[in-house]
């Protein structure tokens, strides 16, 4: 009898119509994620292996690259210089978040809020601020030579401007680690009489182990693949990145740059490999149960964290402010009253309007189709059953981009889209290339945002919908989508702010008419009218300070239209 | 009668693991059947491959005459209610209700005129405006029933329904379930791990272990004659006696012991045999003079359980077996029992179980 059952062999379940749709949008999302990141990637790897007229020459690029002592030199360059910046920034960060998950300090939220304020602005606007401290001719610029450094260019400005730049996602990721603590062990310690130096390394420092791993991590990538700050004050001092940009735009070398490229995509994908690690490690140390910590009364401990709060608070404001005062400079550093000149000539005669325009479209366009996109795909994984393999493929996709330097997707889309035999030829140069590609770049942030919107609904409403002999996607229109709009908002809001400031995935990808704003600060600089490149950098943020506070408007609105059930 | 459903051979296999190895199991029209068993079990999977949100490796489904091994959820014809209510949280109670009504068309006063007659049915009249947050556990779990039984579906599957509620909305929501069942007719699963659930509200019970079915039976036949060792384990408290077989009855340590069970017979004398006894069925009184099974027990332990106590004897001339007894709390004050008393005790011929 059971040999006749096995003979009738796997029962297959029919695919429902409706399932089908959910099939069909699947493929649609794998094919984007196909074309616009597996692809450009895939080219890079390409290039990285043949020769200029296209024949394979397996590792001779390598070998070339490695016999390049210039290239070498840039090489050995980002390692220390970033390396450098993660050993200062991680310390600084890791005793600001200490003061304010662990102190009484006042104003926390401000100080909170001012530290993520340079997240508004490219990178780069860090590197504008140094050199009207500390530049030939800074504020600053004697107390620079007392130090004995001739000039800011070069390695120590880099150091810095990146110090500044990486401070706020240190912070973030360190907040979340020292959070994540239970008020219980330490109140088990304070009963068995534990000193306060004892619980620092016995409770406190073993439990934020994975967010300082993970802090490292993201630091050090950040800066060994960021574009604009090395451009801005590197000066001769020569890193990978830049090595990329002159390589391909200059030297039209693709095959070493794709070489390069491909030694920027290491520390990224080690990053990400050891970050799902550690994020795993990480969900494990704090249980439901656990209670969240809050910090005794300590006078002279809340004194001087409250000090060393302020100490970074005023250095953040410094690099903040010096940018905008030098913005309304009329001519630095002669004439400092204030004036519109750079924000109207400057920005005007160098057509940089124009530029300012694409950006909010750009911006406008990543999140209103990264966010439909993301959370469509995400939802699609998450809340549908069946077509196994394109499932899986979306899913490894989907974090993918996290292990991918801009600077390399925007190589890889040259590469890919630039090939005249690409019928998808046309893309290149265009607006709608720039926002895909800023899409795809910033894809795994908004991913895991939605991911985690959708866990927190119950498993079972498609399966009650299905009983119920309604199709999916009403479902989706009905609950899940009105139940995830918070994240929707909050993803729209990231995908924003992130197009408008971002330099490296786009710089390989734009036209003169296709210019966005971040890109202008970049020509603006080369161009010497430092100026008007600082205005720019402050239009930015203020452009985004201006979105922030639609959206939090937006979310406030959403809020009161589909979340009323949350307090009835 | 043909049966309502027919499960034939269904085989559920994740890699090497089974976890369901051929099920068959027919269910009449009307009636209300729990799968019970530990966690792991299969019973969930059961219920889901019958549902359609499981495929089956093998196996085939009958509903109502009509095959639906290979039919997609939506197209079986079922309601379903799940342990974590799955209300959607943002659409009032009448919305949640309605949900089904709505795709099929329904006139719009005449969902509202059923929504209001299930708000009824469950015990909830009036609260077509609120929110699910807005009610208890035991209120949102009769919201789901009442959307579940909106579309007068022709099989009913309940998913652990009471397990996220507390001890007493929990025994209140299941008379109500079963006296709901009762009155609608509709032919009802539920997946319990609860055996007084089970009990309380089962027409047949289906005990399950380690994919494969144990026993099929009410809940007196489940009780009272457990089919396999694994039953008699699992339901209710027994105890087991190592026994051998003599004389067409048993001995156990050096006392012969008379058993008038059916599965006394047809052991060869000298064989070892296992006898599972309820606590129940050992009796402290009245005990006759020339009454058969009668020994003295050593009172070890008295677990107090409020009317009743948990008492465990050892007796001496059953190989000095520990038994498990109850007896009532008068009973051990009127005889003055306390740990270390002797007292007769005897087992009833009746219900002693014998396993090979």
């Amino acid at each position: 009898m059971s040999a006749t059952r096995l003979a009738a062999g796997t029962v297959r379940q029919r695919v429902h119509a409706s399932e089908r749709v959910a099939h069909g949008v699947l493929l649609l999302v794998a094919l984007a994620l196909l074309t616009f990141l597996a692809a450009p990637l895939l080219a890079i790897l390409q290039k990285s292996v043949q020769d200029a007229d296209g024949r394979f020459v397996f590792l001779a690029n390598f070998l070339a690259y490695a016999q390049t002592p210039a290239l070498l030199q840039s090489l050995w360059n980002s390692v220390w210089v970033s390396g450098l910046v993660t050993l200062a920034t991680v310390p600084t960060a890791f005793v600001f978040a200490y003061a304010l998950t662990r102190s009484r300090m006042r104003f926390k939220g401000l100080a909170r809020t001012l530290t993520l304020v340079p997240l508004l602005a490219p990178s780069l606007l860090s590197a504008i601020s140094l050199i009207y401290w500390f530049g030939n001719q800074g504020v600053l610029k004697a107390g620079l030579v007392a130090l004995g450094m001739d000039q800011i260019y070069g390695a120590p400005g880099i150091v810095l401007a990146e110090i500044f730049s990486t401070f706020p996602h240190a912070l973030m990721i360190l907040i979340t680690a020292l959070t994540a603590s239970d008020a219980r062990l330490f109140e088990a310690a304070d009963a068995m009489g534990t000193s306060a130096r004892r619980k620092f390394f016995t409770i406190t420092l073993p439990g934020a182990k994975y967010g300082l791993i993970s802090a490292a991590l993201v630091v050090f990538t950040l800066v060994v693949t960021d574009f604009g700050i090395p451009k801005v004050i590197g000066g001769n001092f020569n890193v990978l990145a830049t090595d990329v940009f002159k390589l391909v735009i200059g030297q039209q070398d693709f095959q070493k740059g794709a070489v390069v490229a491909l030694l920027l995509l290491a520390p990224a994908v080690l990053t990400f490999a050891v970050d799902r690690w550690v994020g795993r490690k990480q969900t494990a140390l704090l249980t439901a149960r656990a209670v969240p910590y809050r910090p005794k009364k300590a006078p002279l401990f809340d004194a001087a964290m409250s000090l060393y709060v302020i100490g970074v608070c005023l250095l953040i404001l410094a690099m903040l402010g010096m940018a905008v005062f030098a913005s309304f400079a009329t001519f630095w550093p002669y004439q400092l009253q204030p004036s519109f000149k750079h924000y109207l000539l400057g920005l005007v005669d160098a057509e940089v309007g124009e530029a300012f325009l694409n950006s909010l479209v750009m911006a406008a366009g990543t999140a209103v189709f990264g966010t439909l996109l993301v959370f469509v795909g995400a939802y699609l994984l998450e809340k549908t059953q069946g077509f196994g393999p394109v499932r899986s493929l979306v899913r490894l996709l989907a974090l993918l981009p996290m292990a991918v330097p801009g600077l390399v997707l925007g190589l890889g889309c040259i590469f890919f889209f630039n090939e005249p035999g690409n019928p998808l030829n046309g893309l290149y140069h265009t607006l709608t290339l720039l926002t895909v590609c800023t899409v795809v770049h910033f894809y795994t942030t908004g991913h895991l945002t939605a991911v985690t919107a959708l866990k927190a609904l119950d498993a079972e409403f498609e399966a009650v919908s299905a009983s119920m002999k309604v199709p999916f996607y009403k479902t989706f229109w009905r609950v899940t989508l009105p139940i995830c709009t918070p994240a929707l908002v909050d993803m729209a809001r990231y995908f924003f702010i992130n197009a408008m400031t971002t330099i490296s995935a786009v710089v390989f990808l734009y036209s003169p008419e296709t210019k966005v704003a971040s890109i202008a600060i970049l020509n603006l600089d080369e161009a010497g009218e430092i100026g008007a490149a600082a205005a720019m950098a402050v239009l930015i943020a203020a452009a985004n300070a201006v979105a922030t506070g639609l959206f939090m408007g937006l979310q406030w609105w959403v809020d009161r239209r589909t979340q009323a059930w949350k307090n009835p | 009668m043909e049966p309502y459903l027919r499960l034939h051979g269904i085989r559920k296999d994740f890699g090497s693991f089974s976890a369901l190895k051929g099920i068959d199991l027919d269910i009449a029209q009307g009636e209300f059947v729990c799968f019970l068993g530990p966690s792991g079990c299969g019973k969930t999977t059961l219920l889901r491959i019958i549902a359609g949100l499981e495929v089956q490796t093998a196996g085939r489904i009958e509903l109502a005459g009509r095959d639906i091994s290979a039919l997609p959820p939506a197209e079986r014809d079922y309601g379903i209610v799940f342990q974590s209510y799955a209300l959607f949280p943002n659409l009032t109670v009448a919305d949640n209700v309605s949900y089904g009504l709505v795709n099929r068309k329904v006139p719009r006063r005449e969902a509202a005129a059923r929504v209001a007659e299930l708000l009824a049915l469950v015990g909830l009249p009036g609260s077509e405006g609120k929110y699910p947050a807005q009610l208890s556990g035991g209120q949102q779990q009769r919201i789901a029933l009442a959307r579940a039984l909106a579309t007068s579906p022709g099989l009913l599957l309940l998913d652990e329904p009471l397990s996220a509620l507390d001890a007493i909305v929990r025994v209140k929501l299941r008379s109500e379930i079963r006296s709901l069942q009762r009155k609608l007719g509709v032919t009802t699963i539920m997946v319990t791990h609860d055996q007084e659930e089970a009990f309380a509200v089962a027409d047949r019970i289906v005990v399950m272990n380690q994919g494969t079915i144990e026993q099929v039976g009410t809940a007196m036949d489940v009780y009272r004659d457990p089919a396999t060792l694994f039953v008699a384990d699992f339901v209710g408290r027994i105890n087991a006696l190592p026994a051998v077989a003599q004389g067409g009855g048993l001995r156990v340590g050096a006392q012969g012991l008379l058993c008038e069970h059916a599965s006394v017979h047809g052991h060869d004398d000298g064989r070892e045999l296992r006898v599972y006894l309820r606590p129940e069925d050992v009796l402290a009184r009245p005990i006759a003079a020339g009454d058969s099974n009668v020994f003295e027990g050593l009172i070890e332990k008295i677990d107090f359980m409020g009317p009743y106590c948990l008492v465990r004897v050892r007796a001496a001339t059953l190989g000095d077996q520990a038994l498990t007894v109850y007896l009532s709390l008068n009973y051990l004050a009127e005889a003055q029992l306390e740990e270390g008393s002797r007292l007769p005790l005897r087992l009833l011929p009746e219900r002693m179980r014998v396993f090979s």
